[in-house]
């Protein structure tokens, strides 16, 4: 599972992984947004918090249907499920590393965008938080999407239009988080159902999509 | 023995929607007429709100079936998963555009009521929101039927799509509630002691939503069979190509 790991890994960061993409694609939105609205600092201030939260979501949507179409079209795909491995770990281990190749560098670089978009001070410690929790529900919720679609010539637009309702209460809580830590208010409710989200998404997802590639593989 | 299980053979379903839905299509027709017809001119005036209250006798039914049709569609696509009555997933397909279409009859009175009575067509309101989530849910139902060729292997992704979905729904009601306050009021009819709505609303209210279920059985009946008789022709010319 480790070698798996790592060979997903290896597999994003060469060239056409699409590593960076979704980096580049996050910066632009943080970019054009200030553009469209006016450079007003307190009304940036405002909408960063979800500008931040819907750039996130969108830019690990991006890189999406990489995790399984490569796969399915050299069989590999076919390999991992007949290994011994469970289908379970593949899946997971698959959105993990989705998670540490998209997921983490989104996170990273999020306070640095949250500078363009003048976000207020309180709430960068937030930003950080609120992402590291709330991303791995957006890489598990994805690999389901993307393992619905995997068998499907031109899936990616299916595939977006069947992940961003999933990715609804995610986003909710976590801009939630933000906008909260911004003005200073109490940020424990939303923090917790977040990572409610997560855990519960992480818990049963993979199951649901080990079950939707046994599907598609047969 | 008869059980309910028998209707699971496409032809025992066929054979009894046969005399069965020209019976649902009339009443539902006729139920209908009686309550629409009942509620609008035949209901006073809300003393503050005028007539224009009276397009509770479309929302409420549409909104009511909006939601049943995503619970029908849930427990159609379990029947399938466990015990593979193609039926049962037949009929989870042919209720999605039923229940797509409610919701946005649901949206549209809902913001022609509310411009007169909260001043605005839209509101980011949970409820309000909640319901156009539910719609977007239905359209990836829809896509994810619509892009599948093989009907075993689409009845079974849509089938997952549905429990996950359903899950999902639920948390962004709930998220939706936790976002933002509302404008919409509460739930228009409720058992608990001291409802606020007259029996003059609530008798054609009532009928119109028994009637709209008629509508909804009926259209996802007809829907049902002509998804059975295309499957079926796609058979016979199978067979026939491969005679």
């Amino acid at each position: 599972m480790i070698a798996l790991l790592i060979r997903d890994m290896r597999l994003a960061f060469r060239a056409g992984g699409g590593f960076g993409l979704g980096l580049a694609f996050f910066l632009i939105l943080a970019v054009l947004v200030p553009l469209g609205v006016g450079p007003d600092r307190t009304t940036l201030a405002l909408i960063a918090p979800g500008i931040l939260w819907v750039g996130a979501l969108l830019a690990c949507l991006l890189s999406l249907d990489r995790i399984f179409a490569l796969d399915y079209e050299d069989g590999s795909l076919d390999l991992l499920a007949t290994a011994p491995v469970p289908l379970e770990g593949v899946v997971s281990i698959k959105a993990l590393a989705h998670w540490l190749t998209t997921g983490v560098p989104l996170v990273l670089v999020s306070p640095v965008l949250g500078l363009l978009l003048s976000l207020p001070v309180p709430a960068y410690g937030w930003l950080l938080l609120s992402l590291m929790l709330g991303t791995p529900a957006l890489s598990v919720i994805g690999t389901f999407g993307a393992a619905l679609t995997v068998g499907l010539k031109r899936g990616g637009l299916l595939l977006s239009l069947l992940v961003l309702p999933l990715y609804i209460p995610t986003l909710v809580f976590g801009a939630e988080v933000v906008s909260r830590g911004a003005q200073g208010l109490a940020v424990g409710t939303p923090l917790a159902l977040l990572a409610g989200i997560t855990a519960g998404a992480v818990a049963l997802l993979p199951f649901a999509s080990a079950y939707v590639i046994r599907i598609n593989l047969r | 023995m008869s059980s309910l299980w028998e209707y699971a053979n496409p032809l025992k379903f066929m054979r009894t929607t046969d005399w069965l839905l020209p019976i649902v299509a009339v009443a539902a027709v006729v139920i209908t007429t009686i309550g629409l017809v009942w509620g609008f001119f035949f209901t006073p005036d809300d003393f503050r709100q005028g007539s224009t209250v009276k397009i509770v006798f479309i929302h409420v039914p549409a909104a009511m079936m909006a939601i049943n049709a995503w619970v029908m569609m849930l427990v159609a696509s379990l029947v399938w998963l466990i015990r593979r009555h193609h039926v049962s997933a037949l009929a989870a397909r042919a209720a999605a555009p039923v229940g797509a279409v409610m919701t946005v009859i649901g949206l549209i009175t809902g913001a022609v009521w509310g411009q007169p009575m909260w001043g605005t067509w839209w509101a980011w309101d949970p409820r309000l929101t909640a319901f156009l989530i539910l719609f977007l849910f239905y359209l990836g139902y829809i896509a994810m039927w619509s892009a599948i060729d093989d009907p075993d292997t689409g009845a079974d992704l849509t089938a997952v799509l549905c429990l996950v979905g359903s899950v999902f729904a639920v948390l962004s009601r709930y998220a939706a509630n936790f976002w933002n306050q509302g404008l919409h009021q509460g739930a228009s009819l409720s058992v608990a002691p001291g409802t606020r709505m007259d029996w003059a609303y609530k008798a054609p209210l009532y009928t119109c939503m028994v009637g709209f279920g008629l509508i909804f059985l009926a259209l996802v009946l007809a829907g049902t069979r002509t998804e059975i008789r295309a499957r079926r022709m796609k058979a016979l010319v199978a067979r026939e190509r491969m005679a």
